[in-house]
């Protein structure tokens, strides 16, 4: 034996581990390089310059995805949380009723069909609708995005409900509160971290989405994803670089509020 | 083989943790382990007796020291190449595998061939009265049932020892009887030397051929029941092993293993002395509480003790009795069997006498 | 017993009431936005295709037809559409082998974090949760420009001299596999690592104290007593990657062809709805049939230890 014997050791893991979580961060530590690249090539490092990071903030398409992003994902994940949160507080702490089964599964449903099928999907109906009121605005990109922010704005407000006693609420009916009362008072100060998890975890989904965008869009409806699509397609400049790690930063900077957020328990 | 140790430990340590962290959970220990001994490791949670187990187990590697096992040393060698089996205080039962599979899978895990390991299952089922449950999950089983199979499992494949780890504290008082019972009919019809560890020293004495006490780390005594509660070798074990009155005091004279102690409370006394142990000046005597009797308190004959009797407490068996000294401050603790029809003599409030019988005190070496 | 269940009764029903309004709107949008098109997405894949896309209102079996078969241009014959049959082979290849990687590299991975002491676990967790919550299109970007010919990959090798010019390996099978295990390498790690993370110790211990080794208490032990995670993080790999879109229509150049791009390409030059309809209503069947086949895993797997 190379090394001496531990219960919980297994020959080789260590490396693949420490493998994976190399093979993880290196193409996007090369990507966010070749951003500060003075140059314009990928590969060759001419020297530190922040000259494409200013190239996207002049580029006028990208602000204007980048902001339509923005509005679609604030929109869509606020009207999600909302919506994801009476949907929570119906669904959990009771007894089994006629329903809840199928209420579990369709809010859970836009996890389970894969995004080019709702994408098709929607692609479809809103072809109709758009013939029929003539109406084209983000009101259908959002629509989209409200509905498969849904499960995910779910999941962790219902994880923190279910952690939480239906006592509390008793003792507060107890105490004279009325049931809105007990709500505003008890209920929602408790399953705020939730929300606010879920909302966060919304947001982050929503402004990440490519696929349902790229169908249900019209033109000029560009979002920064559906943007970048079409410009990778093309010829690729280290602009595409600067404009991701912006992208990038955004998002660890949510997830890295969420998992703490989220990690704190009562 | 029976003139080698079945276990030795040589002054065996192990450190946890590093630098100004480091403990020492085992500290230093020595003891040896006879063949086909009922062995128990006794000691409150925290003394290092688990460590100890799981040093000979293999689960853990000694920072120093030697571990002997019929005189080859193990120390260094791996859990699975280790003829010695565990049963594991939650019993550690495969939830995945049935009881039969349970059983066979240490036999199987040796390479032996499919009927071998179905006769030895069989065996082993009947065994510990278990036939009936071959084919069940080990959820479907009760608390009783799944500590037999956890037994049957680690028999199986005939160790050369058996070690237990508090293997009856998870089971009520009952069944915690009858086991202890099972167990030692166990050990008898196998021959194997068992290494029992508990916190529980009724457990221990009612069960074991010797006892080691640990506390911090350390061996404190190692011996039989007998000698663990009659001549315990400090003030811990004393206090640890059943209840115990210290009673401090100084040594008059000495001869022949008979000291007169001079004690602040009880006046003079005499008291016995451990053997190549030759005290002077202070010292402590322990006094077993069974060892006194309450006696009116200008009676001729008894001790100089005298106090108020603070609390009486019935058991069944027997009744305690709690006496305030009076010095006002030290607590004596007596027990007296229950006879019957029998009527108190004193009632709480009452001042009365102690009585000690003849030989019953004993010098503390520390 | 005198007391009426009438009010209790009533009680039980205003709370049934209250929940099922409660639960309105999240039902009301999914149902409009999600679930109910797929309705029109099975209607639409019975009509004809519409001159310029869309579809006319006249039944057809062509679109299901079409999933397998083509037709003959002049003699109206029906053979085997091999271009279709090669994209769902590929497809069906790639993302298996693509759930199999993932597992193969994610279960030494998770195994690691979950037998970090607590305080650096929480680290490495926080660690496999960030690219999983980063955009996927990034992610994708990232490695596109790591193997591209001019990427760090070959602009090494021929650095190193170890290659003349630059190795093709954008636009192949290969290129997507990568570039798909890199994806959803994150979707396999915390499904198995929260079934690690209860796994039970002491039945390690045991294993090794009946004389198992190391690799037979993984292979007898620790994998049987995790499969719930692996399964759970083989439909988490193996449903996204079946319907990928931007992987391989980023990786894969426009040759080389999955389920995904093959639906999206009929909305698009092909201009054959129907097809297209027929087309996701046959990998959303798969995506079904591999759910259920989860569920009842995960089912048998909750009795036995329950």
């Amino acid at each position: 034996m190379a090394k001496a014997f531990s219960v919980q050791r297994q020959r080789g893991f260590t490396a693949i581990a420490i493998g994976c979580f190399f093979a993880l961060y290196l193409p996007i530590i090369v990507l966010v390089f070749y951003a500060f690249n003075a140059g314009e090539s990928l590969s060759s490092f001419d020297g530190f310059s922040l000259r494409w990071f200013a190239r996207a903030f002049e580029n006028q398409q990208v602000i204007d995805a980048s902001l339509r992003s923005l509005q679609i994902a604030a929109v869509a994940a606020t009207v999600a949380t909302i919506a994801a949160t009476m949907a929570a507080l119906a669904t959990t702490r009771t007894e089994p009723y006629r329903g809840l089964t199928l209420k579990y599964a369709f809010i859970n449903q836009p996890l389970m069909i894969p995004e080019i099928v709702t994408a098709v999907a929607l692609l479809i109906f809103f072809a109709r609708i758009k013939i029929w009121t003539g109406y084209s605005g983000l009101g259908y990109l959002i629509a989209a995005h409200t509905a498969f922010c849904i499960p995910f704005a779910y999941l962790p407000i219902r994880a923190r409900l279910e952690n939480m006693d239906l006592t509390l609420e008793k003792a507060a009916a107890d105490l004279y509160a009325t049931p809105w009362k007990a709500f505003r008072y008890v209920t929602l100060p408790l399953l705020w971290p939730g929300i606010l998890a879920g909302f966060m975890l919304a947001f982050v989904i929503s402004l990440d989405d490519v696929v349902i965008t790229q169908f249900v869009k019209s033109a000029g409806q560009d979002t920064l994803p559906t943007y970048m699509l079409g410009q990778i397609r093309r010829t690729i400049t280290p602009e595409m670089n600067a404009i991701s790690t912006v992208f990038l930063l955004l998002s660890i900077g949510v997830v890295t509020v969420f998992f703490f957020v989220n990690r704190k328990r009562v | 083989m029976a003139d080698v140790n079945a276990v030795e430990i040589r002054n065996v340590s192990k450190i946890f943790g590093y630098g100004e962290f480091a403990f020492a959970a085992v500290d230093s220990a020595s003891v040896s382990i006879r063949q086909n001994e009922f062995f128990t490791l006794l000691g409150p949670s925290g003394c290092g007796k688990t460590t100890l187990l799981r040093l000979i187990a293999g689960f853990e590697f000694p920072t120093s020291g030697e571990i002997m096992l019929n005189g080859e040393n193990i120390a260094a060698m791996p859990p699975f190449k280790r003829p010695i089996n565990t049963v594991f205080q939650s019993y550690a039962l495969f939830p995945h595998m049935t009881v039969a599979e349970n059983i066979g899978f240490g036999l199987t895990m040796l390479g032996r061939p499919k009927q071998e390991v179905r006769d030895r299952v069989a065996a082993m089922l009947k065994l510990v009265r278990m036939e009936a449950l071959a084919d069940r999950r080990t959820s479907q089983i009760s608390g009783g049932q799944q500590q037999r199979v956890a037994l049957a499992r680690a028999l199986a494949p005939q160790p050369k020892v058996l070690l237990l780890d508090e293997p009856l504290s998870a089971l009520d008082y009952k069944l915690r009887k009858d086991m202890q019972i099972e167990l030692k009919r166990l050990q008898a019809e196998t021959g194997i030397t068992f290494i029992f560890v508990t916190h529980d020293q009724e457990e221990a004495l009612t069960m074991s051929d010797r006892i080691t006490v640990m506390s911090s780390g350390r061996i404190l005594q190692v011996g039989n029941p007998r000698e663990i509660y009659d001549a315990p070798s400090d003030r811990f074990v004393a206090d640890f092993i059943g209840e115990t009155n210290f009673l401090k005091g100084r040594i008059e004279t000495l001869a022949g293993g008979v000291a007169t102690v001079d004690t602040e409370v009880a006046g003079r006394i005499s008291a016995t002395v451990p053997t190549d142990f030759h005290p002077q000046g202070e010292v402590t005597v322990v006094l077993r509480p069974e060892h006194a009797t309450l006696c009116a308190p200008d009676q001729p004959g008894a001790s100089q003790m005298t106090g108020t009797l603070e609390t009486i407490v019935y058991f069944g068996t027997d009744t305690h009795y709690h006496v305030r000294l009076s010095d006002g401050e030290s607590l004596f603790i007596l027990r007296e069997q229950n006879k019957p029809l029998q009527t108190a003599r004193f009632a709480e409030g009452d001042r009365v006498g102690i009585a000690l019988e003849a030989n019953a005190a004993r010098v503390l070496r520390n | 017993m005198t007391q009426p269940a009438g009010p209790i009764d009533a009680e039980q029903s205003r709370d049934i009431r209250k929940r099922w309004l409660l639960s309105l709107p999240a039902l009301l949008i999914i149902l409009v936005a999600a679930s109910g098109p797929l309705l029109i997405v099975l209607l639409y894949s019975f009509l004809t295709p519409g001159p310029y896309g869309d579809v006319a209102w006249r039944f057809s079996l062509e679109g299901w037809i079409g999933v397998v078969l083509e037709k003959d241009i002049f003699d109206d014959t029906l053979s085997l559409a091999d271009a279709h049959v090669s994209i769902f082979l590929r497809s069906a290849g790639l993302s298996l082998m693509t759930t199999v990687l993932t597992l193969l590299v994610g279960f030494p991975t998770a195994y690691f974090i979950a037998t970090r002491p607590e305080r650096s676990r929480e680290l490495w967790l926080f660690l496999i949760t960030i690219p999983f919550w980063t955009n996927l299109l990034i992610r994708t970007f990232a490695i596109l420009e790591i193997i591209r010919n001019e990427g760090l990959i070959n602009t090494l090798l021929i650095d190193l001299g170890l290659i003349g010019r630059p190795m093709q390996m954008l636009f192949t099978d290969g290129a997507i596999l990568v570039g798909m295990v890199y994806v959803y390498l994150p979707l396999m790690v915390l499904p198995l690592y929260a079934s690690m993370e209860k796994l039970d110790f002491r039945l390690v211990e045991a294993g090794y104290d009946l004389y198992a080794t190391p690799f037979r208490v993984l292979r007898r032990i620790i994998i049987p007593l995790v499969k719930p995670g692996i399964v759970a993080g083989s439909i988490l790999v193996f449903i996204p990657a079946l319907g990928a879109y931007v992987t391989p229509s980023i990786l894969g150049g426009g040759k080389n062809l999955m389920l995904g791009n093959l639906i999206e390409l009929q909305f698009g030059q092909g201009r054959n709805w129907p097809l297209g309809s027929a087309l996701s209503i046959t990998l959303m069947l798969i995506v079904m049939v591999a759910l259920l086949f989860y569920v009842r895993n995960a089912g048998s797997q909750g009795a036995r230890h329950g």
